[in-house]
């Protein structure tokens, strides 16, 4: 029978019964690959659950550094019989099916081009230990160990990593240690090891570090100065005020008074944590919400008067398939178009999106200094993909020397010096008009705060006149705003071409490893990464200089092509959609497809590729 | 119903500690209806801040939507404003309030903006124990759009527009007491000698003091058969006490009857005088001013006054440990970790 052989390179996918503790197990598995020097991407694939239902872990290892999902399994270990059946099929023919067989496998499940491995896992723990949940949770580690000697990986590495992961709980360690040799040593006695996939230790992860996007924004809302947070549970959106808190209390508690300099609160809705965002900043603090599409929906109303009150207003929206009782717990990119305009009348609002881990921590901390600067609703854009799972990333770095930007607030000294105050009144020539916090001044610079129905000196009138000037100075200050935003990411391929492949957030890996996919084919991509919307300069002008442009992204509308559209006017032909909307990440060679369906039909012809057969949504 | 206010001030008009008239805490002149409770409740707390002398710029006075919520603009135009949205003021001061603690804040509201839309909202700032005063300016209908009735419209009251109300009404002191309200009082907006002195008092305490102001609204609910309307109200209303508010270290001037006056000092110094009518409720004592509330309402009787205080009150920063600097007042050094942390975290992360 065909094999698959690589050296650090390969898909393998953990299927698991969720609640078990395969989660830590199967990570430990990831993050001992990532300590050998191999780059790795894991994907939790998780059910809205606490315990019993199926979840799946996928692990990608790369030498070349392809970080996206890249769609097709090497090695399925399957420890759940509830999602055997579909497990063994997911299998690339030559690959390998891990199983736990204390009971015999179903003879109908039975594939021969499948290279199937048993490891009585349940026996093994049933003769081992007492306890029914040490049983549990130590045969996750066992099959742990097992992969150690069939993958050829450095067994000091793994003993290493249980040794930090128990630090402090020593008595821990030992017990684990224990289970993984217990495999390893099965393993090595009972087939011949290493399998046709193995790894080597390498270099190639450089200073980089494993870290969910979810933290690196807490940790961004550390550093950019947040003190008020106010938010309701919502997956997969509840890590990011998790680890603020976390960070929080090690560094934000006052060394003289032992006091707490933020404060938390857990509201009762999402309608209520954005009111309280609003407050706090119109009260002069940095302040955020993290919450997820149900929650964005529900934030609509006061984000359109955050918008006309010209009130900073931090987001964190970490979207997810929708809708309410959608699928919580699978990623999408699908909160675009109800970001971007959320709310009633003429509202348009600033998205940014991050594509790692870095970039979460940057954008992070860079939102409140836009939210402050330009006066508007700042809504960070990740998914559950990037929030929750841990990525390769470049490390964390603050420059010490950098200040908050905390925008145009006038002081009393500054009431004092001037005229008159117009708390909307264009004084710059930028749009961006000044604000006061209460509290400032005994007699200057207090105004009513509200939507509209106001003139530049914040005075009740409903004029016609004064309202439309309010909206066209909005206008203006979207294009100052075009000016503050971070601008695209260009990577052109070197030849000379009309295509290109457009992308954000978390499409960025598999989109990149699609284009050199087909750069092999024949077939060349110039590539933009887009950060924010409103789009630069940059971002017309690269779509300018090509005749055709695939927009990919993960979700079935299409919405970020939407939005290229409306705003610069774009017929329908020139923008291409490839996307991918079934909860998963979008992978390498389904982009890959998608576009190839587009192409082959002009002067290209693709080359034949092994991975070619593999088909869409994987 | 005036277009102007006139420029003219007596002057000899008494001025407070800070040097201040009445006139320094006014607003703009008034757009509701001539006759309004809602101007009348609006002139009471031009009352109560002018003679607790606070500086109107560190009071913030936010509101919903509604008529009751276009009231601040019409006092206080030297404090900061928010006109925010329907039944979600509580939120936006929640904020406001975490963000810097030393300012007053003052929140109007509605019947219509706190007893439906915003009923979730007021619940868990009561709750939450935040340190502001809630005012509900209690009309029982919805003005701004013509007199629908209100969720505390009282069953079989009828407005303007004719047909009883069919449904139970909601008592919100009887839901502060039940969600823990330190400070519950309810009054009338026609009896200025009592809303002052417990605007003063609920400014001073420090949690979450709730002020129910039966307002009637003289367009759509003033009619017989209204039990929001002002002869109605002026039948049935039945205080629980009166009380008089005597700001820090003032000297006590006026003398009562021994036995029927009780001295409650404040967080601040302050000092209430409460006089107690004959058997009436004990307004330390949540269980029987529940009780008193229960009996009033079965007996259609409107029980006004300081219904309920707790002396050893708490607020939200006090829950949360927050710093007594202000948040919003924090800086660079005190917020940003620095840069050596995060090679720490990027260490651990290897």
């Amino acid at each position: 029978m065909k094999r698959i052989e690589s050296v650090n390179d390969f898909v393998i996918k953990f299927a698991n019964v969720n609640g078990t503790g395969s989660a830590s197990a199967n990570s430990l598995f990831a993050k001992a690959l990532f300590r050998m020097g191999l780059p790795v991407c894991p994907k939790n694939i998780f059910p809205s659950n606490i315990q019993g239902l199926p979840t799946w872990y996928e692990v990608r290892v790369s030498e070349k550094g392809y970080l996206g999902r890249r769609g097709g399994v090497d090695i399925a270990l399957s420890v759940n019989p509830q999602s055997m059946a579909q497990d063994i099929q997911d299998v690339e023919p030559g690959g390998y099916f891990i199983f736990d067989n204390t009971k015999p496998l179903d003879l109908r499940l039975l594939r021969d081009d499948v290279n199937i491995i048993g490891l009585p896992l349940t026996r093994i723990c049933n003769e081992q230990y007492q306890d029914p949940r040490q049983r549990q949770l130590f045969k996750n580690v066992i099959y742990v160990g097992a992969l150690a000697a069939l993958l050829d990986m450095d067994f000091k590495v793994l003993t290493g990593l249980v040794a930090d992961q128990f630090k402090g709980k020593e008595k821990l360690v030992l017990p684990n240690i224990h289970a993984l040799e217990i495999g390893h040593q099965y393993a090595k006695e009972n087939f011949d090891c290493p399998l046709g996939i193995r790894v080597q230790a390498s270099n190639k992860v450089g200073d980089k570090i494993l870290l969910d996007g979810n933290t690196a924004l807490g940790l961004g809302a550390i550093y950019g100065g947040a003190t008020v947070v106010a938010w309701y549970p919502i997956t997969p959106s509840t890590s990011v005020v998790d680890a603020f808190e976390k960070y929080a209390k090690r560094v934000r508690i006052d060394p003289g008074t032992g006091r707490r300099n933020y404060a938390i609160v857990q509201a009762e809705d999402e309608l209520s944590a954005v009111g309280m965002v609003i407050g706090a900043s119109w009260n002069g603090a940095r302040s955020f919400t993290a919450t997820s599409g149900p929650g964005l929906s529900l934030m609509s109303e006061f984000l359109g008067l955050a918008y006309f009150a010209e009130i900073p207003t931090v987001l964190f929206d970490v979207q997810r398939a929708g809708p309410s009782t959608g699928m919580p717990t699978r990623t999408q990119q699908s909160d675009v178009l109800s970001a971007a305009y959320a709310s009633h009348g003429d509202t348009k609002h600033v998205l940014l999106f991050p594509s790692t881990p870095k970039e979460c921590f940057d954008f992070g901390a860079l939102a409140f200094d836009l939210a402050e600067r330009l006066q508007t609703p700042i809504i960070l854009m990740t998914d559950l993909d990037l929030g929750m799972n841990d990525n390769m990333s470049d490390p964390l770095v603050w420059d010490d020397e950098r200040e908050y930007d905390r925008g145009k607030v006038l002081t009393a000294e500054d009431l004092d010096n001037m005229e008159r105050f117009g708390r909307y009144q264009d004084v710059d020539g930028d749009a961006i008009p000044y604000r006061t916090y209460p509290g400032t001044h005994p007699h200057k610079g207090a105004f009513f705060t509200r939507g509209s129905s106001r003139d530049v000196f914040a005075t009740y009138t409903e004029k016609g006149e004064e309202y439309e000037d309010n909206m066209l100075r909005l206008m203006a200050k979207w294009e100052t705003i075009k000016e503050h935003v971070p601008g695209p990411e260009i990577i052109a391929c070197g030849v000379d071409t009309d295509d290109a492949v457009l992308y954000f957030g978390t499409s960025e890996e598999s989109s990149r490893e699609a284009v050199d996919y087909l750069a092999e084919d024949g077939i060349h991509f110039d590539a933009m990464r887009v950060k924010a919307f409103p789009f630069n300069k940059e971002v017309e002008d690269f779509i300018g200089r090509h005749q055709r442009v695939f927009v990919i992204e993960q979700n079935r509308d299409a919405q970020l092509r939407t939005l290229l559209m409306a705003e610069f006017e774009l017929g329908p032909d020139k923008l291409k959609s490839v996307l991918c909307f079934d909860g998963t990440p979008i992978s390498a060679r389904n982009i890959r497809k998608q576009i190839l369906q587009v192409v082959s039909g002009g002067n290209v012809m693709p080359l034949h590729r092994e991975h070619s057969a593999s088909g869409a949504g994987e | 119903m005036s277009y102007q206010i006139p420029k003219f001030r007596h002057p000899d008009l008494p001025v407070n500690e800070l040097g201040y008239t009445k006139a320094d805490y006014e607003g703009a002149i008034s757009t509701l209806c001539a006759g309004c409770g809602h101007d009348s409740i609006s002139g009471a707390i031009v009352k109560a801040c002018h003679e607790l002398s606070l500086e109107p710029h560190k009071i913030a006075k936010l509101s919903g939507i509604g008529c009751s919520s276009k009231s601040p603009a019409y006092f206080l135009r030297n404090s900061h404003g928010f006109n925010s949205v329907h039944g979600r003021m509580p939120s936006v001061v929640t904020g406001a309030a975490m963000a810097n603690r030393d300012l007053l804040y003052l929140g109007i509201s509605g019947d219509g903006d706190t007893a439906s839309i915003g009923m979730g909202q007021f619940a868990h700032v009561v709750r939450r124990a935040l340190n502001m005063v809630y005012i509900v300016m209690n009309n029982g209908c919805y003005g701004l759009t013509k007199g629908q009735d209100s969720a505390t419209s009282d069953r079989g009251s009828a407005s303007k527009k004719g047909d009883p109300n069919l449904f139970n009404s909601i008592d919100l002191c009887s839901m502060a007491l039940q969600l823990g309200a330190t400070f519950v009082a309810r009054s009338f907006s026609g009896d200025k000698e009592q809303l002052v002195p417990l605007i003063k008092a609920a400014m001073t305490h420090r949690g979450f003091a709730l002020i129910d102001v039966v307002s009637p609204c003289v367009t759509f609910n003033n009619n017989p058969g209204s039990t929001k309307s002002y002869k109605y109200v002026r039948e049935h209303a039945e205080a629980s006490g009166t009380i008089d508010f005597v700001p820090i270290m003032q000297e006590i001037t006026t003398s009562y009857h021994a036995g029927t006056t009780q001295e409650v000092t404040m967080h601040d110094g302050s000092v209430i005088h409460l006089h107690k009518v004959s058997e009436s409720p004990d307004p330390f004592d949540r269980r029987s001013a529940m009780v008193a509330l229960e009996d009033h309402r079965a007996d259609g009787s409107i029980l006004t006054g300081l219904i309920y205080m707790d002396k050893n009150s708490r607020d939200l920063h006090d829950m949360l440990e927050t710093s007594q600097r202000p948040l919003n007042e924090l800086e660079e050094v005190d917020l940003c970790p620095g840069n050596r942390m995060l090679e720490n975290i990027n260490a651990s992360l290897r």
